[in-house]
């Protein structure tokens, strides 16, 4: 099944041309990575999946993006950061408590009873795999926490929402290799019931973790294939240079 | 030849005199203000309406007249302020009518306050005949202090990073739910200290009160929003220099009180800003 249909995408910020000509499909529960040097628009293509980038006053954007078969720049775009969460590249808990981060989502939905909250914000730790370390302090500044739990707080915050698709932005990026390997094993275990897109810039983690590959480099798709491929016999030359580190 | 020891020396001694000099003025404000007028100080002064032309009794009506112009100022400037320095910081762009409207606010910021004074008596006591009143006198409060709230408001709002709005958008919540759930709770403590700050402003000023609400001599407690009331500031210029024969002690008196209370007003806003960066995280 099609999560995600990428058509023609052309994007830019003022007179940047960020991302040129891209078609993709995401499939739906796999592990998509996106790789590619610093600039090569692997970000602003991530962004562009929960409507992010149009923040930007000086966005424009040309060609469709398909979400479960609907253009998402139709939709409502509350609904489609609902259904398609976002962690980012360095853990970004909200200045509350380590429990009114995780509820920050469902208070947004309207849920207010304490017992449901409750309940949901137990299942969105336990599937993120903090709740064994935060169960008996969950009334903590968030910004108690170490770094990596941090990180999984905000997993576990995407989680609350209940999205269909998560979006991770280089989200190991400022953690160290425990705490990267603990978040790591949690996406696998998240592609059960998830689809997920991650962007890194750590070849070898796309290796570990991922069922397809891009490869994006100057804001182009220079190939796309299942990771085992990209990285024994990638079909572009520059795909084989970056992943053996000759450049970027 | 000078040796760059002893200019650095000289240079030092001189900055620092220069720092040293500023708490003269605020000592000896403060200890002379209170050296001449604690002696007046007590149950009667603090309660009394004031009698024999002034020169005896208390300054109580002028005490409840400051607290209510300040409470009507703030009742006006704080929403209006609050919502402007939300739509400034949050929605508008930058464009030629917003570069307008934040030049207004600074030249709102540097209007002399008799002219506040007067153009609250063309407005509001003239105009709509709201006559001299604690109405038109908090409304003229309330615009000399608008700009010191904006200003405080929009600092406060655009010091909570950037980041936690693309957090909140992301987890699927509209502009209006990240300001009023993310951006507000975590600039509350600026834009009280802000609105405190112009409060203490409010209180002590004379000229925007003068002819749009002070009353000379009023020994009773004001009935509605249209009356008339005395205020401390004014109460002082007018025993200072208008009466003939009030004793030195109650002038003094009467400074003391509206010093204290501005002071307080100040108090509490450095203990707001102070709890507040305790807590702070990023």
């Amino acid at each position: 099944m099609v999560k995600f249909e990428i058509k023609n995408l052309n994007i830019w910020f003022g007179g940047i041309h960020a991302l040129k000509n891209i078609t993709l499909q995401i499939q739906a529960n796999e592990i998509l990575t996106i790789i590619g040097p610093a600039n090569s628009g692997k970000t602003s293509f991530l962004r562009m999946l929960n409507r992010l980038n149009e923040l930007q006053t000086n966005f424009r954007m040309q060609g469709v993006v398909e979400f479960n078969k609907e253009d998402i720049m139709k939709m409502d775009k509350e609904k489609l950061r609902q259904q398609v969460g976002m962690v980012f590249a360095l853990p970004s808990p909200l200045p509350l408590s380590v429990f009114d981060n995780i509820a920050y989502g469902l208070r947004l939905q309207g849920i207010r009873k304490m017992a449901k909250l409750r309940e949901k914000v137990e299942l969105a730790l336990k599937r993120a795999y903090l709740w064994d370390e935060v169960k008996d302090r969950l009334e903590i500044s968030a910004f108690n926490l170490s770094g990596g739990q941090q990180q999984r707080l905000c997993l576990a915050r995407t989680l609350a929402v209940e999205p269909e698709v998560i979006l991770f932005d280089e989200p190991c990026s400022g953690l160290d290799p425990i705490s990267t390997a603990k978040v790591e094993e949690t996406m696998l275990k998240l592609k059960e019931n998830y689809t997920l897109v991650l962007v890194t810039n750590n070849v070898k983690q796309a290796a570990r973790i991922g069922d397809r590959t891009a490869f994006f480099l100057s804001g182009e798709l220079i190939e796309i294939d299942n990771t085992e491929k990209i990285f024994t016999a990638p079909s572009d030359r520059r795909t084989d240079d970056y992943i053996r580190g000759k450049f970027g | 030849m000078s040796n760059p020891k002893t200019t650095q020396k000289i240079a030092f001694f001189f900055l620092f005199l220069a720092t040293l000099l500023i708490i003269v003025p605020v000592g000896l404000i403060i200890i002379i203000i209170i050296r001449k007028g604690l002696p007046a100080i007590n149950w009667e002064f603090l309660m009394d309406i004031p009698r024999e032309g002034m020169r005896q009794g208390g300054i109580f009506p002028a005490i409840i007249g400051t607290l209510y112009l300040v409470l009507g100022a703030i009742i006006f400037a704080l929403p209006l302020g609050l919502m402007s320095a939300i739509y400034l910081s949050e929605y508008a762009r930058d464009n030629f009518l917003t570069r307008i409207i934040k030049l207004a606010i600074v030249n709102l910021a540097g209007v002399p306050s008799v002219v506040y004074g007067l153009f609250g008596l063309a407005l509001f006591v003239v105009f709509f005949k709201f006559g001299a009143s604690i109405l038109s006198g908090s409304l003229t409060l309330g615009i000399m202090i608008l700009p010191i709230i904006i200003t405080a408001s929009r600092e406060a709002l655009e010091t909570v990073p950037y980041h936690f709005r693309e957090v909140s958008y992301s987890l699927g919540a509209s502009k209006w739910q990240t300001i009023r759930y993310l951006i507000l709770p975590n600039a509350l403590a600026g834009i009280l200290t802000g609105t405190i700050l112009g409060l203490g402003r409010a209180a002590g000023e004379t000229a925007p009160i003068l002819f749009t609400v002070a009353a000379f001599y009023l020994p009773q407690l004001p009935k509605s929003i249209f009356d008339q009331v005395m205020a401390l500031p004014y109460h002082l210029y007018v025993i200072s220099t208008q009466v003939p024969n009030v004793t030195e002690k109650m002038r003094y008196g009467t400074a003391l009180v509206l010093l204290i209370l501005v002071l307080f007003m100040n108090l509490v806003a450095i203990i707001i800003r102070y709890k507040f960066r305790k807590k702070k995280k990023w």
